[in-house]
């Protein structure tokens, strides 16, 4: 018989040594990992606070007046969605096509090695050199002016990584095993692709579409140059109309413009991230779905 | 001349001794990138039997049972020189498509991999894939009710058929799997250690219903179970290291084997 059993499986000295400094990391690790949420909830917090009395039906639903300073956000409002869809419209097909040939047909060679590489870097561009290459490309050389449509183009060049990772990813998530199974009944690789593989990636691929619209929605940089004005009171008509963007009326309200009520900019600050967040909890659903549905 | 008893119809191709091979390969060489993975292979597959495929891992059983219906070619680096026939035919000949190929010689996988549909479209997608016009619904449920009764699996799932196929059980699966092959009216079936992710009872019920199709198909498959070789098939072929060494009839092989290695291998000594 060993010591310890003998006496009643007793923790020796050491042991409660080790076990106390395994109690004080997880307590230290815990604080660390609550840490995270002040900011979050400071966030949210004070704009919760300062910008509820801004919140009104008004606020939503009329023009703005006074340089921003009065009045509504109404053009904003619509000129995000409108920057936010179009840069969509372009992000999506591209992306996904994209994503396809690099997950369904590439093989490993140099070529795909760049394609890869220059997708990570692309995702790693400053958004303010984005807005740059959009003036450049879009404004001036596609001779598309400064209009939704070049700064939706910046947006999309800018979220285009994030729709070709998640549908990349996505796709790669569909097991080998059906694609053998296809191809080995005679399938070639777009019947495989367009009756296996999309259809069973789709809400992956639409979990990833929203995360790039919630960046997209609160991107002020790239657009600042290529499509959005400080004020325009009329919502934008055609994809070729400069327009107002919430993102970037939140700039204005809060550095450029004297004598804004302490309540407006903190209104649309907490209208942009009640966007963002729609838009995140769908994802989160669409993802909880997708979890629910895959019995494979 | 001895009158000989008549025979019921898929007994009379079970004798077929005479008819034309099902598969015939010639100077078969297969490269892994720089890895030849197949040396010389010659073999002659009889048709309507059940011939077995045995040899330790990594023997090239499974590399000679994928080019038979030429899904190694997916991967890029694969090389190939000689010539594999199927009724006569060169399947890597100059005309030959991939295509016509896996309509003609279907293939069935180590774990069961219906597609994530319905179970009457599992069996309709390779139907669907060769057909040259749309059939009729009537046409159709004809067809997955044939292919479902041929694989003994109809009556367990005549109420489900729009259910996921995904959600069967692996032995119902797996047969499903066979089933799927059948309307296009292949000519060889290829299977894969078809029942190695079974539980002793599915592999009893699919290997009675591989000695069911044999003699309507002809059937080659790869197994490491001795013991599934011996009960499940007509010949045996016994591989190592990418060569052909013994190709018997099963009883001949399991009885008295003509070279050391077969012995060594069949009575456990390695692999």
């Amino acid at each position: 018989m060993t010591r310890s059993a003998m006496d009643g499986f007793r923790a020796t000295a050491h042991e409660l040594r080790s076990l106390q400094a395994q109690r004080l990391m997880r307590l230290l690790f815990l604080m660390m990992a609550l840490l995270l949420l002040v900011p979050v909830l400071g966030i949210l917090g004070v704009l919760v606070v300062e910008g509820a009395p801004g919140m009104t039906w008004e606020f939503f639903s009329q023009k703005p007046s006074k340089l921003g300073a009065a009045g509504g956000i109404y053009p904003a409002l619509v000129g995000t969605v409108w920057l936010t869809a179009v840069a969509l419209m372009v992000a999506l097909p591209l992306g996904v096509a994209a994503a396809v040939y690099l997950s369904e047909y590439a093989r490993d060679n140099w070529l795909t090695r760049i394609i890869n590489m220059a997708i990570v870097n692309l995702a790693g561009v400053p958004s303010i050199v984005h807005a740059l290459f959009g003036v450049g490309a879009f404004v001036h050389f596609m001779n598309f002016g400064e209009s939704i449509l070049a700064a939706s183009c910046t947006l999309a060049v800018m979220t285009l990584p994030v729709v070709i990772v998640s549908t990349r990813e996505a796709m790669q998530a569909v097991p080998k095993a059906f694609r053998e199974a296809c191809w080995s009944m005679g399938a070639t690789r777009w019947q495989t692709i367009w009756s296996i593989v999309l259809p069973n990636s789709v809400s992956g691929i639409l979990t990833g579409l929203i995360l790039v619209v919630s960046r997209a929605v609160g991107e002020t940089a790239p657009i600042m140059f290529t499509g959005a004005v400080f004020l325009r009171l009329v919502p934008p008509e055609s994809v070729f109309d400069r327009t107002m963007a919430l993102s970037f009326h939140l700039y204005t309200v809060s550095t450029q413009v004297t004598g804004v009520p302490r309540h407006v900019p903190f209104a649309v600050a907490l209208t942009l991230i009640l966007v963002v967040l729609t838009m995140n909890a769908l994802a989160i659903w669409f993802r909880m779905r997708l979890r629910g549905r895959k019995k494979w | 001349m001895v009158d000989l008893p008549k025979r019921r119809p898929d007994e009379v191709l079970v004798h077929a001794k005479e008819a034309p091979p099902a598969i015939e390969v010639a100077r078969l060489n297969l490269w892994y990138g720089k890895f030849q993975a197949l040396h010389d292979v010659d073999l002659t597959i009889k048709s309507g039997i059940v011939t077995a495929l045995i040899g330790p891992s990594g023997c090239g059983k499974s590399t000679l049972l994928r080019s038979c219906n030429r899904i190694n070619e997916r991967l890029g680096y694969v090389t190939t020189t000689g010539t594999i026939k199927v009724l006569g035919e060169d399947i890597y000949g100059e005309q030959a498509s991939r295509i016509q190929v896996r309509a003609h010689v279907g293939m069935v996988f180590q774990r069961p991999n219906p597609l994530p549909l319905s179970i009457r479209d599992n069996v309709l997608f390779g139907h669907r894939l060769h057909a040259t016009r749309h059939s009729s619904r009537a046409d159709e449920d004809g067809m997955v009710e044939q292919a479902l009764r041929e694989v003994l699996l109809w009556d367990r799932v005549k109420d489900r058929l729009q259910h996921k196929a995904t959600g069967l059980s692996l032995e119902e699966q797996q047969k499903l799997c066979i089933a799927r092959l059948l309307p296009t009216k292949p000519t060889v079936l290829l299977m894969d250690e078809p029942c190695s992710a079974l539980d002793p009872e599915a592999t009893s019920a699919v290997e009675d219903l591989i000695w069911d199709l044999r003699g309507h198909y002809s059937i080659l498959i790869v197994t490491h179970n001795m013991a599934q070789a011996r009960r499940a098939s007509d010949e045996c072929v016994f591989m190592l290291m990418g060569r052909v060494v013994e190709h018997s009839a099963t009883e001949a092989m399991f009885v008295s084997p003509q070279q050391q290695q077969t012995s060594d291998y069949i009575e456990g000594r390695f692999g």
